[in-house]
Order: C-alpha cells, then sequence, then structure tokens
C-alpha cells in the first residue's frame, strides 16, 4: 500500500484517502446540480408529477362539498395523499434517468462516495417536490376553500420533514428497483408501506394547521415523530446504498 | 507491486457459472488485449475489476489495494459498454461533471482541453442527444483520460469509431502506454488491439484459456490464438 501510495505521488494524481467536509459537499452539490439541470431541460418528471396533483385535486373537488365542516378533517390526508402519488412519478426517474447509457457505471467508477451520490439525488428529487407541492397548495386552497396562510410557517416546516422523509425513503427504493422491468409498480408498493408513520404524523399536522391550530404541546409529539423519521432512514438509507448500488 | 491482480475470481450469474477461478496479474505499465468469443466473460471481469460489480468468489486488487475504495477508483479509467455520458447535457458539461467528480482543478478548461484532443471542440457546447454514434464514443473516450487515470479499462472501445477516430484513439492508447499507465481492453478487433498489446489474455467460457506476451505471430497472423485456443 505504501508502495502504491508512492507510486501515486510519483504521478500526482492521488489525493488523501479522506475527503473533506466541504469537498463531500462540493460532490453532493455536483450530483444534484447535474439532476436539476437534466430535469429542467427535459421537464419530464415535472411536468407529469405537477400535472398529475393538479388533476388529482380538481377530480376530488367534484367528489366533496367545498362548503362542508368535514373537509377540514381529511384535508391534510388528501394533500399529502396527493403528494405522495405525484412524488413516486419524480422519484421513478431519479436512478431510470442513470439506466441511459449506463450513466450510473460512470458515477459509481468515480471516486465519489456512493453516499455522495445518493445524496445529490435525494436533493434534487426534494427540491423537485417541493416545487411540485407549492403550485399544488395554491390549487388545493382554490378548489377545496381552504386557507393555510395563516398557520403558513408551522405548514411549510411539516412540508419539509414530510417530503424529506418520502425523499430519502423514495430515493433509496429508485435505485433498488432501477433494473425491474416493472419500477414503475414496484417503486410505490414498496415505498408506502414504510412511509405509514411519517405520513401519519403529516397528515394529522397538516389537518391541524388547515384548521387553524397552532403548533404546540399537542401536536408536537407529531413533529417529533417526522424528525425521528427523517433521522432513522436518513442514516440507515446512508449506510445500506453502496451495497444497493453496488451489490 | 502488481497494476492489477485477479485472484481467483468466480462469477455467478444464478447457478451459471460466467466467470470460473479466474487468476491474473497485470505489471505496471503493460497492456493487456482481453479477447474472446461473445459471452466468454470478457465484460464481466473488466465490470468487476472496476469495481462495479461485486466477485461471487476471490478477489481483485488495483494497485495494490481494494478496488472500492475512493482512492483506488480515482486512478482508474473506465470505458464500459455504455458512454456513461448524459444526453441532455452538452459535451463540456458532461465532462466538467465527471472533472468535478473525480476532484480536478480547473474542471471546465480541463474539459476543454480534451475536447480539444479528441476532435470534439466545434460540438462543445452541442447536446449529446444530437451527437453521431462515433461522437459520442469519442465523447466517452475524452471521460475516460479525463482524469490522466494510472489504469485504463476498456471495454470495446474501437466500436462505432471511424478511421480517423480509431486513429485518435491508438494515438492516445499509446501515449499513455509510453507514460506507463496500464491498459487493459477487450475487442473483437484484433488488429487495432494486437498491435498496441504488450499483452494477451484470452477468455473461453468464462476461464483463462491463454495469458502471456503477445508475439509477432499474433500480429501477423490476428486469428491464430481463437485457432489454437478456441477450437480445440
Amino acid at each position: 500500500m505504501q508502495a502504491s501510495e508512492q507510486s501515486a505521488a510519483a504521478f500526482g494524481t492521488e489525493k488523501a484517502a479522506g475527503i473533506s467536509f466541504a469537498q463531500y459537499t462540493r460532490l453532493v452539490w455536483t450530483i444534484a446540480a447535474k439532476d436539476l439541470r437534466s430535469e429542467l431541460r427535459t421537464k419530464e418528471a415535472i411536468n407529469a408529477s405537477v400535472a398529475f396533483s393538479i388533476v388529482i385535486l380538481v377530480l376530488f373537488s367534484f367528489a366533496f362539498d367545498p362548503s362542508s365542516e368535514q373537509l377540514e378533517e381529511f384535508s391534510g390526508g388528501l394533500l399529502w395523499l396527493v403528494f405522495s402519488f405525484a412524488g413516486a412519478l419524480v422519484l421513478n426517474r431519479s436512478f431510470a434517468r442513470e439506466t441511459q447509457n449506463d450513466c450510473l457505471d460512470g458515477l459509481l467508477a468515480s471516486p465519489a462516495p456512493p453516499s455522495a451520490l445518493f445524496l445529490g439525488k435525494s436533493f434534487a428529487n426534494f427540491i423537485l417536490l417541493i416545487v411540485v407541492e407549492f403550485v399544488s397548495l395554491p390549487v388545493f386552497s382554490l378548489f377545496y376553500n381552504l386557507h393555510w396562510m395563516g398557520q403558513f410557517w408551522p405548514l411549510v416546516l411539516v412540508m419539509l420533514l414530510g417530503t424529506w422523509a418520502l425523499t430519502m425513503i423514495g430515493t433509496v427504493f429508485s435505485a433498488l428497483t432501477v433494473n425491474l422491468r416493472l419500477r414503475e409498480l414496484m417503486l410505490p408498493t414498496l415505498v408506502y408501506p414504510l412511509m405509514i408513520p411519517a405520513l401519519m404524523s403529516a397528515m394529522t399536522l397538516t389537518t391541524d394547521f388547515l384548521s387553524g391550530v397552532p403548533l404546540g404541546p399537542d401536536n408536537m409529539i407529531w413533529i417529533r415523530l417526522l424528525v425521528a423519521f427523517d433521522f432513522i432512514f436518513s442514516a440507515v438509507a446512508i449506510a445500506v446504498i453502496d451495497t444497493v448500488l453496488v451489490g | 507491486m502488481n497494476a492489477l491482480e485477479i485472484q481467483d475470481v468466480w462469477k455467478y450469474y444464478g447457478d451459471f457459472p460466467a466467470l470460473r477461478k479466474i487468476a491474473l496479474k497485470v505489471t505496471p505499465g503493460s497492456t493487456v488485449a482481453l479477447l474472446g468469443r461473445n459471452g466468454a466473460g470478457k465484460t464481466t471481469l473488466l465490470r468487476i475489476i472496476a469495481g462495479l460489480s461485486k466477485p461471487s468468489q476471490g478477489g481483485v486488487r488495483v494497485l495494490g489495494a481494494d478496488v472500492r475504495q475512493d482512492s483506488t477508483r480515482r486512478r482508474i479509467g473506465v470505458l464500459g459498454h455504455g458512454i456513461s455520458l448524459y444526453d441532455e447535457l452538452s459535451a463540456t458539461e458532461n465532462l466538467t461533471l465527471y472533472a468535478r467528480l473525480y476532484g480536478l482543478d480547473e474542471p471546465r478548461k480541463k474539459a476543454h482541453e480534451w475536447l480539444e484532443r479528441t476532435g470534439l471542440e466545434r460540438v462543445r457546447d452541442g447536446l449529446v442527444r444530437e451527437f453521431s454514434r462515433g461522437m459520442r464514443q469519442r465523447l466517452a473516450v475524452a471521460r475516460a483520460f479525463l482524469h490522466d487515470p494510472d489504469v485504463l479499462l476498456f471495454d470495446e472501445p474501437f466500436t462505432a469509431l471511424d478511421d480517423r477516430a480509431i486513429a485518435v484513439l491508438q494515438n492516445l492508447l499509446a501515449d499513455a502506454h509510453q507514460r506507463g499507465r496500464t491498459i487493459v481492453m477487450s475487442t473483437h478487433q484484433l488488429k487495432e488491439a494486437l498491435v498496441l498489446a504488450t499483452h494477451v489474455a484470452l477468455i473461453r467460457r468464462g476461464e483463462i484459456a491463454y495469458s502471456g506476451i503477445r508475439t509477432q505471430e499474433m500480429v501477423d497472423e490476428p486469428g491464430w490464438l481463437y485457432r489454437t485456443y478456441e477450437e480445440n
């Protein structure tokens, strides 16, 4: 090994075995920027996802009476179901994009740690999902006569935490199912059961905030659950991603 | 220290052994032509050497280290069956992306330098999806050489290249060889490969049927190896 390092130094290509936090962050951003640039050029996932969420929200509005008091009670559930299904369209494309021209091989052959590749793709997915959600919210408000501006920041907090949970699990399973022929079907089948605790928290909190209930001790338990879910699944995802990608 | 050491590697796909007890040592500075018929196991072996697939048994060491170490991968250049380039990005954007992943200084400058060397500077801002097959392959070659790797792993590098592009690639490989780089390339284009090779390894049904120094006899009559070791 020592001889190897001496030889590398002679060639001038060797760097320190580990990379600094700044280098790691740059790698994560490089991957995220690449995915966002690709998506902005093709608009494959974002167009499908935004169109899907708007269509579903409009169709459901025909089924429910917007003046009904019950609407507030299931508003959070409805909104998060739309976010989850629309999110699957974005997440499905995440690693599928890398199968074209065997791009995943190029990434895995590079010295970038698999966790950096994974986090880069996760951040890109997270940004795309947040965009879809913020486009859907005014549509939801318009068709269901619900006012979300009153509890804007608590609602934003729930959206960020819930979307990160969906992104982490969705991106891992996007990598796991990338070579399957039925990946469009397999991804939601695998992701949604695991998402139940996070979805329950996000739905309950969103319903509370849309009903005008402020963030307080009563609903803090759901915030804690979401934070714990995000933390645990992010750690698990980063730990298993090398095995998922290389085998 | 060997540039490449393959120790009794087996690879199974289900019950089927795609590679059987492959053992090979490659000294630094060698150019190895990895030959074999379709389905012999060349691509599987190259993928294992590149760290893109794990062997079922046995191990591979590249430059004395595990290939899955980040510091080892930094010293390997890989050109597989796919070009590993993004259709919706431009030639410059693709090479800049890889330059950043390899931690190179001045990634954009490096990208332009290699676009010039592979004759693609004219289309440097063109999207890869608009490129011909030969241009895409040349860009993939530039990607593999971009970080000046110590070990180059090429799977069918001459595919889709016209005469001029083959000459460009041969010059790049010859230059890399002169500068002491180790090259392993699988190919069906025996003539082009044997001219460059210092060593030859022939894989037959997942096993090494022959490995040794490339002789003048092989260059003069490229079919000789197949006739001697494949048809028995």
